[in-house]
């Protein structure tokens, strides 16, 4: 079982964070993981996307084409990677950002207002956050093993940030 | 074996090497390589180490040949341009049989290029690092965990042969994450007493360190014992991996980034029933060439699949004899071969192979 995850949005927004989340949090379950990130321009304040591969298996490439999964925090995140997504997977929309709908009929398509959820909750950088929570609770992951992803990744320096880490993926989690 | 954390290539890389005991690092930055630098800046002041951001690359390569000069185990990395003028300094720690470890994470060239993965400088790597006639060990990762395993056993092969080690790498495996286990084991401690120009105390003779040697059958009889130890090393110090070989009818043979999108097409076309298989050298040199030859007499094609414009395909047509007929699948300028672009190749190789 091999899960690819493509994560894009505008630089800024935490993707590469994300991501590394995710990864993380697949290691800590007996997967093998790898993580690439869109390095160069686009770092610098273009768009920016993140590919994460979770497998029980060896992984080959690590580069994510045609991902099962999408995560789209922007519409030219959208519009780039929304043909992408093989046949039968997912797309996750933050639909405060991006106004239009998805326009394939072969996919499942989730909308969350993460970005509104994460302003009105106190959590104005944590969008991306709720956008994992939400994913975690619609897609083929557990609950588990949060607590322990989130304080791998979030620095000894700014762990006065976990809680609220935390706390935007419940929100999306829940949403 | 210890817990495995996820690290990026570039950061594993660099701890590797700190695990290997280098504790003089000389750099200049560039993509996509810089987090090697950043990470050194960031460890080296706290283990007593060097960490030296020099004026120039050139600047650089020539402080790495100080410090290996006085028998410490020093390192330093850039990315193509900046290897580039890293040349004449390279064929120096060659010339004067200094051990070091040089990496390159790869971009797209040639000139200034781009900033996205490459392995375009496969030639310079294996052939051309410089003037004379020299050779570097180049090793060739094909993981997170092999940054860290080759980086750890280039400073074992640079003392144990006195000579430069070049770590062959790429943006892509030192920007991604994967799990690695840091685990490297005893460093293998080397004698350089009767080289090292690390002071004298007035006790014994001066060591001197020198590429410069002005009568020509000397210089001879140097270039002549290199090339010893250089057979030494072919005979001996071969890496590959191979997968899917046992049956095999096609040979893909890849390395790095170019060898993961590889194993993939390979597991395709396996599910379409046809027979392929691949030999990934890790060191391009000294060449994995028996066993491509081997190889040679049981596959009815090769492909070199790779992200230059046909450098890695020559070596595979020299092992080979061309005995039989060599592909070629490459994406070049920072682009990388798609899984679907190699099995394309696969397909092809498999209508055409054995036609020769």
């Amino acid at each position: 079982m091999t899960k690819s995850i493509l994560l894009a949005g505008f630089g800024g927004q935490g993707i590469l964070f994300s991501g590394k989340f995710l990864a993380y949090k697949g290691l800590i379950e007996g997967n093998e993981v790898s993580w690439l990130p869109s390095y160069g321009p686009e770092m610098r304040g273009g768009t920016c996307n993140c590919s994460v591969i979770l497998s029980d298996r060896q992984i080959g490439s690590p580069i994510v084409t045609n991902p099962d999964i999408l995560i789209a925090m922007n519409l030219p995140s959208l519009d780039k990677f929304e043909n992408a997504v093989v046949p039968g997977g997912q797309i996750f929309v933050d639909s405060t950002l991006i106004e239009r709908k998805v326009n394939r009929d072969d996919v499942d398509v989730f909308y969350i207002p993460a970005t509104r959820l994460a302003s009105e909750n106190g959590f104005q950088t944590l969008a991306n956050m709720v956008m994992i929570g939400h994913l975690l609770s619609k897609g083929d992951f557990t609950r588990d093993n949060i607590d322990t992803a989130m304080g791998k990744i979030v620095s000894a320096k700014r762990q006065n940030l976990l809680d609220s880490n935390i706390a935007a993926v419940e929100l999306g989690y829940n949403y | 074996m210890a817990e495995k954390v996820l690290m990026k290539g570039n950061e594993a890389l660099a701890e590797a090497a700190i695990m290997a005991g280098c504790r003089h690092y000389f750099g200049y930055p560039i993509t996509p390589q810089t987090e090697i630098a950043a990470y050194m800046a960031k460890r080296m002041p706290k283990i007593g180490g060097t960490f030296l951001q020099a004026e120039s690359e050139i600047a650089a390569i020539n402080m790495v040949y100080g410090a290996a000069a006085a028998g410490k185990r020093a390192m330093t990395s850039s990315s193509s341009p900046g290897i580039a003028l890293k040349s004449e300094g390279l064929s120096y720690l060659a010339g004067s049989d200094l051990p070091a470890l040089i990496i390159n994470v790869q971009r797209g060239g040639p000139g200034l290029g781009g900033i996205q993965p490459s392995q375009s400088d496969y030639f310079h790597a294996t052939r051309g690092a410089g003037h004379g006639d020299f050779h570097m060990i180049v090793l060739a990762p094909a993981s997170v965990q092999e940054m860290v395993d080759l980086t750890f056993k280039g400073f074992d092969l640079a003392d144990k042969y006195r000579s430069p080690v070049m770590l062959l790498s790429d943006g892509t495996m030192g920007q991604m994450m994967e799990p690695v286990s840091l685990d490297m084991g005893e460093v293998k401690e080397y004698d350089k007493s009767s080289w090292a120009t690390n002071g004298t105390k007035c006790e014994r003779e001066h060591n001197v360190v020198n590429s410069l040697f002005i009568q020509p059958d000397e210089l001879e009889r140097y270039n002549f014992e290199r090339y010893e130890r250089y057979a030494h090393i072919e005979a001996n110090e071969v890496m590959y991996s191979e997968y899917c070989m046992d049956d095999a009818e096609i040979c893909i043979v890849a390395y790095g980034v170019a060898a993961r999108v590889s194993q993939n097409a390979v597991d395709k076309a396996r599910e379409q029933g046809i027979k392929v298989g691949m030999i990934r050298p890790i060191t391009l040199w000294p060449f994995p060439k028996a066993v491509l030859n081997a190889a040679a007499d049981k596959v009815k094609a090769f492909i070199s699949v790779e992200l230059s414009m046909g450098q890695l395909i020559e070596d595979v047509q020299l092992a080979t004899s061309c005995k039989k007929p060599v592909l070629l699948c490459n994406r070049t300028g920072g682009m990388i071969p798609t899984t679907e672009d190699v099995l394309a190749s696969i397909n092809k190789a498999n209508s055409v192979g054995g036609d020769k």
